[in-house]
């Protein structure tokens, strides 16, 4: 009994030690993005209001932002678990992409199918695409230590000119507006709470999470990988093939990306069209490193990203100022959470100044 | 015959023009990279350039005090990253990818205050070019260097001035042993933290000179963004040269002919799209084409501690 409660209050001390450090770096991220904001002519105060009112004002609301999550969860754990084995995806965007535009020649294409077989196969679709697409870099550094930081950033570029190339003389609808037709309706995911974003994408994407969650875990996989991403040289003496280790990250990574663009297309707009993902893909880099590369982390920081998101939708209709402030919170994050340091520095000076005002009541 | 000469002379010309920003910002992942750190976030750096180059140029209504601004302006997030790297040792990746969006969130915010616009700023005074008219007459150099921009003369300098610097002075050995082993460097009594910080602030001031060619070098305005990936293709372009100022110049002319090329070629009823997709291609190609002969520095991307033994 006393056991039980002892392992329960350590597994508490520790998740509260991992929390820690991401809390504080949020607190710091919004004091400095109130300096800025003050420093080019806005009120912090009116835009955090209007964020907050737009992420969470009404049920609606509510559901906009897990809806706007949904994709982010996904690219978020596409990023953590290349990390996880040591490997840098900055495609996902271009792989959220590729997956997006499978899904959706699958969604128009393939006729005559049941909703429950037709939304599996373009999930399915959209997997492969951006596996695949997430391969070729990941190809590339096997075969020729190409470093794969560069080739996917290359790749997000192809794959969006691709997508548009492909829309605009391919598979074009009617009309002034270059997107796609819509996907047929035994295609589309099924809304969790009407006229919203959120769709049972959202299930999907939290399935997929506890999934990965029990990967790293409890599999050989999830053990090679991240034996991987720890020290390479070791793994690679205990027997992990490293190649095929790398290749199957990559896979995976670009898999969940693609997925992302399945949900987004399928969920959301029923139809493929340019500009579509407002940086999503970027958006899971931010959110793996505030999720320290742990799928429950990065599901927890993807729906703070997502309020975010549809708080600056908001924020950019109510105010002057333009929803890519976001883009700063998310730069601001990623450097304090990535960065302990910094807050280990405040802590200390923090000590200095308290030990200082200590001695001066003594004396 | 001349006809011919001259034609080749305007596409050589034109190739400089797109090698330019893409020269300076790979220079300035050389001397980056060669002090050890990895720096990613030169996209930013040169965005940051591009936006300081113009802000200046608007307030003063000279393009060349807009050049300082630029590289003062990109010192700014080079020291940054310099300071995340060096001192707080963050993951190299992790703080150029926050620089980038640092740099492009900071930039569209301060358009929208400054300018009202969301896309672009207003028109400033640019540095124009450099009429050489004595050249006009002689076939293909005329056209190729007649009329140039001044930062294409300026980049020149720079690269003989950074191969002499690394290649023939004690401080360029010294730089490129920090980046090879800084623990040799220190036991050899090298400041490894001082030669980082030089190179960091050095690659700062390179990727400035780069993102104000594109602003006030060539079309006069700041539009949102407008790097476009051109600090990734210089990553790869540097990796072409092998680290070296001369093989830096070689590899961004090479891709600079490659996409003025194109561009002859196609003519205007090529999908716009495949267009744009060439450059990106290019890039994979020539990471392809130098396989695994391109070796950096070996202790690039980690960062140094003189505790850990």
């Amino acid at each position: 009994m006393d056991n039980a409660k002892h392992k329960a209050l350590t597994i508490l001390i520790k998740a509260g030690k991992q929390l820690v450090l991401p809390l504080i770096s949020i607190v710091l991220v919004f004091i400095v993005s109130s300096v800025i904001l003050l420093f080019s002519g806005h009120s912090p105060i009116s835009a955090y209001g209007a964020m907050i009112s737009g992420a969470f004002g009404d049920m609606g609301k509510i559901a906009d932002t897990l809806g706007t999550a949904t994709p982010l969860i996904l690219t978020g754990l596409a990023v953590a678990i290349a990390m996880k084995g040591g490997a840098v995806n900055i495609g996902c965007e271009g792989q959220l992409y590729a997956g997006a535009m499978a899904a959706t020649i699958t969604g128009i294409f393939v006729k005559g199918l049941p909703a429950v077989l037709h939304i599996p196969l373009c999930l399915l679709a959209a997997m492969v695409a951006g596996g695949l697409w997430a391969s070729f870099a990941g190809w590339l550094k096997v075969r020729l230590q190409t470093s794969e930081v560069i080739v996917t950033i290359m790749l997000n570029y192809i794959a969006i000119y691709l997508t548009d190339y492909i829309v605009t003389y391919w598979i074009k609808a009617e009309g002034m507006v270059v997107k796609t037709p819509n996907v047929l309706d035994s295609a589309l995911l099924m809304k969790l709470y009407p006229h919203s974003r959120l769709t049972i994408g959202f299930i999907i994407a939290v399935v997929i999470t506890v999934l990965l969650y029990w990967m790293l875990k409890k599999t050989v996989f999830g053990f090679e990988l991240q034996a991987m991403g720890y020290n390479r040289a070791a793994a690679e003496t205990g027997g992990v093939n490293l190649n095929k280790c790398f290749m199957a990250a990559m896979l995976l990574s670009g898999a969940l990306a693609g997925l992302a663009g399945a949900v987004e297309v399928l969920g959301v707009h029923k139809y493929f069209i340019k500009g579509f993902s407002p940086g999503y893909g970027y958006d899971g880099l931010s959110i793996a490193v505030l999720g320290q590369n742990t799928p429950i982390g990065v599901a927890v920081s993807a729906v703070l990203f997502g309020a975010l998101r549809s708080g600056a939708t908001m924020m950019d209709r109510a105010t002057n100022i333009p929803g890519d402030f976001v883009v700063i919170l998310q730069a601001l994050i990623i450097l304090f959470v990535a960065t302990p340091g910094i807050v280990m520095e405040l802590r200390r000076q923090g000590r200095i100044l308290f030990m200082r005002g200590k001695d001066g009541k003594q004396a | 015959m001349m006809d011919l000469l001259s034609q080749a002379g305007v596409l050589f010309s034109s190739a400089i023009r797109i090698a330019i920003p893409i020269v300076y910002g790979a220079m300035a992942c050389m001397i980056c990279e060669l002090s050890g750190i990895v720096n990613i976030g030169v996209e930013g750096m040169m965005l940051a350039g591009s936006f300081g180059g113009v802000l200046a140029s608007y307030l003063t209504g000279s393009a060349w005090i807009g050049l300082l601004f630029a590289m003062a302006f990109a010192m700014v997030f080079a020291l940054l990253h310099g300071i995340l790297t060096i001192r707080f040792k963050t993951g190299h990746i992790i703080s150029g990818l926050g620089i980038n969006l640092l740099a492009s969130g900071i930039t569209t915010l301060l358009l929208v205050s400054i300018w009202n616009n969301r896309g672009k700023s207003d028109a400033v005074a640019g540095l124009g070019t450099v009429q050489l008219t004595f050249l006009k007459n002689i076939p293909f150099i005329g056209e190729a260097f007649g009329n140039l921009s001044p930062l294409f003369f300026l980049m020149v300098l720079l690269i003989i001035g950074f191969w002499i610097l690394l290649y023939k002075t004690v401080w360029g050995l010294r730089l490129r042993t920090v980046g090879e082993s800084p623990k040799t460097a220190d036991s050899a009594g090298i400041n490894v933290t001082k030669m980082q910080y030089t190179a960091v602030l050095l690659c700062g001031a390179l990727a400035g000179i780069g993102g104000a060619y594109l602003s006030i070098g060539d079309i006069g305005l700041f539009a949102r963004d407008m790097v476009a990936g051109r600090g990734y293709i210089a990553m790869a372009v540097n990796i072409f040269g092998g680290w070296n100022p001369l093989g830096v110049l070689c590899g961004g002319m090479v891709f600079g002919i490659a996409q003025s090329t194109q561009f002859r070629l196609q003519g205007d009823n090529f999908p716009v799209q495949i267009v744009q997709m060439l450059p990106y291609l290019l890039t994979i190609l020539v990471l392809i084409l130098v396989k695994n002969r391109a070796r950096g520095p070996s202790a690039a991307g980690k960062s140094f501690d003189r505790a850990e033994v």
